[in-house]
């Protein structure tokens, strides 16, 4: 209580009068109130939001998932039924398949390209750098719906831009949604296109935060720039390393957008599921079927357990890595 | 205190404040009307085009109902919306538009629909038979009234026809394929002629085709059984599909490699339900104009699409909502609204109407589409539709065709595909 007299302003109804010690003590009871509630008022209004949108939904889901649920019917409760059924669904784990195949695809070249980039943008000597900072972020800015668009126009089989280059150098045109490593490749380019430029704003930031003087002290000791980068660079980068990577872990897995767009808004992901990821998977039983509701909130739990422990292998490794 | 009772307190109110929020949004509002009481509005719910903007204003000046129509341009939004009204119990129009393959999935929940029988005269004897007993659900209630039906003809290219030796005349070239035979013939026939060149835009198109043409029961019994593996006119539909892989341009129903193909010419013919000549004029643009003409289909009749009218449960005027679905789906509203976007007429009186059957389209060389798809309309064989038809069809069907198509499985492997996924789709 002694913190809260000393730090709290004086109150305006502080001077005296007849009856000063009971106001006195009437503003103290504000003062003590104002100190130990009002930072719980300051953060209700996220929390509420979090409560409506957040944290109902996840617990509905939770129920729905228990149940045997018909969207526009009745819902009978299973109990684990859903959860056992994933295990053999052979969907499922195709869609799991997929989904790891297009995450590795994307993260690992965008977050390699991103720490390059990232490190050419950090060096002194480029000049016009708030321009290819900006320029570097622009595919970020553009819609999502837009970039799959353009890039499913591009990787058209009859006309699109990348078969017809092929075909100036004499490879036979590629059927890109046909295969499994054409239509994975294909999508994990829309993600890198996207998310590179972000990354390496964020990696830029986490450079520019190592003190200098670390890397004058090393460049009198003799350390050349490579030898720099692995032993400063890197090690100092650690955090914000493994920001980056739980954040693309958990973009990865809620792929959805791009492969859907890709298969002209199939559900399905390509005539033999070579594309569909867990979230179409979960978006398909959940909504595109009707009967199958409460299967489908129980594979959106199955996203939800996958990317806590993928993202806490994440956490791990690059956390050992690094040491 | 301590911080742990504090915490948990904390966690308690929150909570509550949550339930609360929830029970807000669970509160719905119960006002029904008095009886007999007269809407100031009733809403329209429609896809695509239906052509009913002239038809409401009459509507209005007749009864003094104002009528609000909403539509959405395409299925493939429609739907996720209405299964949230259905889903929340509000939010659905009074009168609301069901396709073909939606009503049969709406069927074994029929409760969420009014039944129209006690609501509006007995029609059953003015519209296609077949398509007024696809309005009923299995419980006997009358779901909806029959607005369209996609009856099927063939577009085709005169130009790329002629410059690969076959005939133009709408007459001779209908000639050229009595049967699916004969439509193979002529793809060969083109290919030759035109230098390799693709005839037809998918297999998947002809397997719709083929589907509707009488052979009895396709993916369910008359009990609703799954019998996608062993029915004689789903493997019909399938056989008949598969052969004619070597003259297909491999180019999936709706995709870029589809809607650009009109323009380049890659298929030089293609399945049209009277609905989707404007959708091959759009795709073709105006340079083409003219190009395009519209022969029967092989082996007579055929159908993919359609809908009817609904009212929803929800619905707080049931009772005029039914009469404004009365009116728009009456002989007189039926033609008017095909002369005003082509929607196909399923009842018996707008089928034999003068409007309606001297209709030619100028885009299709002048073609009489209204005589070419009434006289279609008579040909189509009423069938069976299970709950998940269309799940089947789009989700098992289609995918294992294109897989065999596109040459990433063999028939017997995508056979085997499709019937396997068929029992899973169409489970309900």
């Amino acid at each position: 209580m002694s913190l809260s007299a000393t730090t709290a302003p004086p109150s305006p109804a502080a001077p005296p009068s007849p009856d000063v010690s009971s106001r006195r003590n009437r503003g103290r009871l504000l003062n003590r109130l104002d100190v130990k509630y009002s930072p719980y008022l300051y953060i209700a209004p996220f929390f509420l939001i979090f409560g409506a949108f957040g944290l109902y939904p996840m617990v509905r889901t939770a129920w729905m998932s228990l149940h045997d649920w018909d969207m526009i019917g009745d819902h009978s409760f299973i109990g684990f039924d859903n959860y056992t059924r994933l295990f053999s669904d052979e969907y499922f784990w195709n869609a799991l398949v997929n989904t790891f195949g297009i995450f590795a695809l994307s993260t690992i070249p965008q977050l390699l390209l991103a720490l390059f980039l990232a490190n050419l943008l950090n060096r002194t000597f480029l000049r016009a750098k708030t321009f290819f900072r900006m320029a570097i972020f622009m595919p970020n800015v553009v819609s999502v719906a837009a970039v799959a668009i353009v890039f499913g126009m591009l990787f058209q089989r009859e006309f699109g831009l990348f078969n017809w280059l092929l075909g100036l150098v004499g490879v036979d045109p590629v059927d890109w949604d046909g295969q499994r490593w054409s239509s994975w490749f294909a999508i994990s380019s829309m993600v890198n296109w996207r998310w590179t430029g972000y990354n390496t704003l964020i990696l830029l930031a986490g450079m520019q935060a190592i003190p200098k003087d670390l890397y004058e002290a090393a460049a009198i000791d003799g350390a050349s720039p490579w030898r720099q980068f692995w032993q400063i660079t890197l090690p100092m980068l650690k955090p914000t390393f493994i920001f980056v990577v739980i954040l693309s872990t958990i973009g990865g897995m809620q792929l959805f957008t791009e492969p859907l767009l890709f298969a002209n808004g199939n559900i399905l992901g390509g005539s033999q599921r070579e594309f569909q990821t867990l979230a179409m998977y979960m978006y398909e039983m959940g909504i595109v079927n009707l009967n199958s509701a409460g299967y489908g909130a129980a594979v959106a739990w199955a996203i939800f357990m996958i990317i806590v422990l993928v993202s806490l292998f994440n956490f791990l490794l690059v956390r050992r890595s690094a040491k | 205190m301590s911080v742990t009772t504090r915490r948990t307190r904390l966690a308690a109110a929150s909570l509550a404040a949550i339930t609360a929020i929830g029970g807000l949004a669970a509160c719905g509002n119960d006002d029904k009307p008095a009886a007999g009481e007269k809407p100031a509005k009733l809403v329209v719910d429609t896809f695509g085009e239906f052509g009913y903007e002239e038809l409401v204003k009459q509507y209005e000046k007749d009864t003094g109902i104002k009528v609000e129509l909403r539509k959405t341009a395409q299925l493939a939004e429609y739907r996720p919306k209405l299964v949230r009204y259905l889903a929340t119990g509000k939010g659905a129009a009074d009168v609301t538009a069901l396709e073909e393959g939606i009503l049969n999935e709406f069927k074994p929940n029929a409760r969420n629909w009014a039944d129209l029988n006690p609501l509006v005269a007995d029609h059953s004897k003015e519209y296609l038979p077949w398509k007024w007993e696809l309005g009923k659900a299995p419980d006997g209630r009358l779901i909806g009234l029959p607005t369209d039906v996609g009856s099927l003809a063939v577009c085709y290219r005169k130009d790329l026809f002629q410059a690969a030796g076959l005939p133009t005349e709408r007459d001779q070239v209908s000639a050229l394929w009595p049967d699916w035979k004969g439509f193979h013939d002529a793809g060969l026939k083109y290919k030759q002629g035109s230098g390799g060149k693709a005839f037809i835009d998918s297999i998947t198109a002809v397997s719709n085709g083929v589907m509707f043409q009488g052979n009895g029961d396709l993916f369910y019994d008359k009990e609703d059984n799954i019998i996608a593996d062993t029915s004689p006119a789903v493997k019909n539909a399938w056989d008949t599909a598969t052969s004619m892989a070597d003259i297909s341009a491999k180019a999936q129903t709706w995709s870029p490699e589809w809607s650009g193909g009109f323009k380049q010419g890659t298929f030089a013919a293609t399945f049209c339900p009277s609905w989707m000549l404007g959708i091959v004029s759009e795709n073709s643009g105006a340079a083409n104009k003219g190009k395009w003409d519209v022969a029967s289909v092989p082996g007579g009749g055929g159908n993919w699409g359609g809908s009817w009218l609904a009212v929803p449960a929800q619905s707080k005027y049931p009772k005029e909502a039914a009469k404004l679905a009365e009116y728009l789906t009456n002989a007189k509203s039926q033609v008017e609204a095909f002369k005003a976007k082509g929607p196909l007429p399923t009842n018996l009186e707008a089928l034999k109407n003068e409007a309606f059957i001297g209709y030619t389209n100028e885009y299709f060389s002048n073609a009489p589409t209204g005589k070419i798809f009434g006289e279609s309309v008579a040909k189509i064989q009423p069938t069976h539709l299970g709950p998940k038809h269309q799940a089947v069809k789009e989700n098992a069907l289609e995918p294992a065709l294109r897989a065999f198509e596109s040459g990433q499985a063999d028939k017997a492997k995508a056979w085997e595909q499709f019937t396997k996924d068929a029992k899973t789709q169409g489970a309900f």
